[in-house]
């Protein structure tokens, strides 16, 4: 159970730093993530943004997300190292299985519901005559679903 | 201060019932033949777009709830229903920390 537990985790890499330098700060977090039974499931690179106020005296930064599955200890253990790193400017982590879980289960909700309303009224061409007498096509579809 | 409000609201003015019940000259003078702009019933953008997960990493989809000032658009004006602002509004500070979004602009 405590593995199912899905993180994002962000961090803001200074705009300093070499290519080499944030290759070497994913290994970090990777080894650690390793270490302490986590997985990681991907990783993106945004590149160098902008942001969007100054944090310290920097101006833009190399933005990396890692997704991965672990326990608390873990994102602490991460938290803690990105802390410390100078080279990362800010970090964020944010678990997100259970609003993940949340979406998928109102997903699902929602499929099974236009289900049961087709089912029970198979027959009715609706959609054309509300459709005529408005022209705003986009509110009777929200209507009609 | 019924046309002031009108121009706050893009095409999304609230209480239009009543507005456009109270329609004198001024009114008309001022927009009269976008009215039907205002009847529009509100609804809320990520309901219709099914958009069930408000991610706080997509700056294109929370631009537009933070206006000028960088502050959270209400949803009288923005029309999100409660469900969705509630995550809107845990995305924009979400997004905040990040430095994706500006806690404040002058």
């Amino acid at each position: 159970m405590s593995q199912a537990r899905l993180y994002e985790l962000v961090y803001i890499v200074s705009p300093d730093a070499t290519d080499q330098d944030i290759a070497d700060l994913h290994t970090q977090v990777e080894s650690i993530i390793a270490r302490l039974g986590g997985e990681m499931v991907r990783t993106e690179n945004w590149g160098r943004r902008k942001l969007a106020y100054r944090i310290g005296k920097h101006r833009e930064g190399t933005y990396v997300l890692e997704v991965f599955h672990g326990t608390g200890e873990l994102t602490k253990e991460l938290d803690r190292r990105l802390k410390v790193s100078d080279l990362v400017i800010r970090q964020l982590i944010v678990r997100v299985d259970e609003e993940l879980r949340v979406a998928e289960r109102t997903r699902s909700r929602r499929a099974a519901n236009a289900q049961k309303r087709n089912d029970r009224r198979p027959p009715r061409p609706a959609a054309d005559g509300v459709g005529d007498a408005d022209p705003d096509n986009d509110d009777d579809d929200e209507a009609e679903a | 201060m019924n046309d002031e409000k009108r121009a706050g609201g893009p095409g999304k003015g609230r209480g239009a019932g009543s507005r456009s019940g109270n329609g004198r000259g001024g009114n008309d003078k001022a927009g009269g033949p976008r009215r039907s702009m205002f009847r529009r019933r509100k609804v809320c953008k990520f309901c219709t777009d099914k958009v069930d997960y408000i991610d706080y990493k997509d700056v294109r989809l929370l631009g537009p709830f933070v206006p000028e000032r960088a502050k959270i658009l209400p949803r009288r004006i923005s029309g999100v229903c409660a469900m969705h602002q509630r995550k809107l509004q845990t995305a924009i500070k979400r997004a905040r920390q990040l430095a994706l979004l500006p806690y404040l602009t002058d």
